[in-house]
């Protein structure tokens, strides 16, 4: 099965509860899955600086004077610890300089994701501990999605949990299984993606940041998805400041839809959908089959 | 006592708020009512997207429920009459016996899915499979269906007032297909049919109980098994 779910704010005073609302729809889900968790939140990203969330299965270990390490490279590294994730914001053009000496000096900690205003906060457990392990409900953004996990084509660890984020501020999330997602990693890899897991999703959001980096926007390659995938999906997609979804043709994974002029929701079940808001006067719509549905805060602004 | 006052309290409606009672007892109330009984009047409120709503009925109760549910509400419904005010998760009314279902909104997946008979009547569209595996059920749909209609469905009628999907009734046997709007491809061994006088009054007494006045039969187009499929043919020898 799987839970998913994705919220992208209209309303700016809803802003602040982003992480409540979301976090809300995801812990409703929980019997979808109760593999893992987690939750990407877009926050509003500030001038020159750029976000990294690592992952680490020893914080106190690998964690420990973190910010001290980094300090060399940018000076205007800070470091937030939550649990086993923390939260390393640095000088944009020193980003990648930070994740080089990070992979030198840690090599046992994971990027969760990285950009301008992504932070990605996933475990294994349900959803109600990793929401209340992270923080979640504090946080404030712009939009975001999160999945429950009932693990298919990998094994339960927290690098097999969703979203998956293969490029900047980019993440998926997915309810389905791919039958074609070796061959497509295979060739992902010849054009010069690396992969954390062996997991079908990952290689649809690896697939997604190939092809934006060829110059498509979401839209664009999630319609190219409908022709490159194979299988069973339902994906809930963000980049920095759009929010995809696209099922497959056979469209067997549920999904939910309501639009009002505070919000756009998505999720696997009417059920996610049942605390926001104005939710009764809401437009409330199934997604079509092999249709893509993409929203821009920057093209809608 | 006054024994009319005592029948008036019997026959009053009972009510189960799902947002505080669980919906188990909802459902063993449902099928701890024995034959004969006046007990027969449910409202269900707060349902918020519950799933196996008033699942399993075996008697002639009626059930308004006052918003949308999620999975598989009605399923197995035999002659109870359960209208959902809001709509309904995928697979409303899965294998009904008998009875009525009304879905006010729009209904998900599998409406109807594998049904025997009653009357299901989706006021609003349905999405993809409704009617698949439909095997006596009559399902009249007042707005569109979505792709996959039908599938391999065995008797019956699906009537609809909007369009069809892709793929309507692939792989059919004998459950009739009513489409009064355009239907975007038929599934293999699926033809349009002739609308024979028989048919034109199946059609009229489907619409008229299912609440439509304002359409006529004749508006409508059949469709059918092309019935190529029911034996195996020797031509097609070298496929396997």
């Amino acid at each position: 099965m799987c839970g998913i779910v994705g919220l992208f704010l209209k309303d700016k005073t809803l802003e602040p509860k982003l992480g409540a609302m979301l976090s809300d729809m995801l812990v409703i889900m929980t019997d979808r899955g109760p593999d893992s968790a987690g939750i990407a939140i877009y926050g509003a990203p500030s001038d020159g600086r750029a976000k990294i969330t690592v992952q680490s299965a020893k914080p106190a270990v690998d964690f420990a004077g973190l910010e001290a390490l980094l300090k060399p490279v940018d000076a205007s590294v800070t470091v937030e610890l939550k649990s086993t994730h923390a939260v390393i914001e640095t000088d944009a053009t020193q980003s990648a300089a930070v994740r080089d000496l990070l992979a030198e000096q840690r090599p046992d900690v994971r990027v969760m994701g990285s950009g301008d205003s992504v932070e990605i906060y996933k475990e294994v457990g349900l959803p109600k501990d990793v929401v209340a392990r992270f923080g979640i409900r504090e946080m404030g953004g712009t939009h975001g999605i999160g999945h429950t996990r009932m693990a298919t084509e990998s094994a339960v660890t927290t690098l097999g949990a969703h979203p998956f984020s293969t490029g900047a501020d980019q993440c998926l999330v997915h309810n389905g299984s791919l039958s074609n997602h070796n061959n497509l990693r295979r060739e992902l890899v010849r054009e010069g993606m690396s992969f954390e897991t062996q997991n079908d999703s990952e290689v649809a959001a690896a697939y997604l940041t190939a092809e934006m980096a060829k110059g498509k926007d979401l839209g664009q390659a999630l319609t190219s998805a409908l022709d490159d995938l194979d299988g069973f999906f339902t994906f809930v997609v963000g980049t920095k400041s759009g929010f995809g979804v696209v099922r497959d043709p056979i469209a067997c994974k549920p999904a939910v839809m309501a639009e009002t002029d505070q919000y756009i929701a998505f999720g696997s079940e009417y059920r996610a959908l049942v605390n926001l808001p104005g939710i009764e006067d809401a437009r409330v719509w199934e997604p079509e089959p092999a249709t893509v549905y993409f929203w821009d805060h920057e093209k809608a602004a | 006592m006054d024994i009319s006052v005592n029948r008036e309290s019997l026959e009053a409606m009972r009510v189960f708020d799902l947002a505080t009672t669980p919906l188990r007892e909802l459902n063993s109330a449902l099928h701890a009512i024995a034959p004969g009984t006046n007990d027969t009047n449910f409202e269900v409120v707060n349902p918020r997207g519950s799933h196996a709503v008033a699942v399993g009925i075996d008697q002639p109760v009626t059930v308004d429920v006052r918003g949308s549910v999620g999975y598989y509400c009605a399923g197995m419904n035999d002659g109870g009459t359960v209208t959902v005010h809001g709509s309904a998760g995928p697979g409303v009314a899965e294998n009904m016996m008998s009875g009525t279902v009304v879905i006010e909104g729009d209904a998900s997946q599998y409406a109807g899915a594998t049904g025997r008979g009653g009357l299901l009547v989706i006021k609003g569209n349905a999405a993809s499979r409704c009617g698949i595996s439909m095997k006596g059920i009559d399902i009249v749909v007042h707005g569109s269906i979505g792709h996959m209609s039908a599938f391999m469905g065995q008797s019956g009628h699906l009537v609809v007032l909007g369009d069809a999907g892709d793929a309507l009734g692939d792989s059919l046997y004998e459950a009739k297909l009513f489409v009064r709007g355009t239907v975007k491809s038929l599934g293999a061994d699926c033809i349009e049919k002739e609308m024979r006088s028989e048919h034109r009054e199946k059609l009229a007494e489907l619409l008229e109980r299912a609440g439509v006045t304002d359409v006529s039969p004749t508006e409508f187009k059949r469709y059918g098994s092309a019935r190529k499929l029911y034996n195996f043919n020797i031509d097609n020898a070298e496929a396997y």
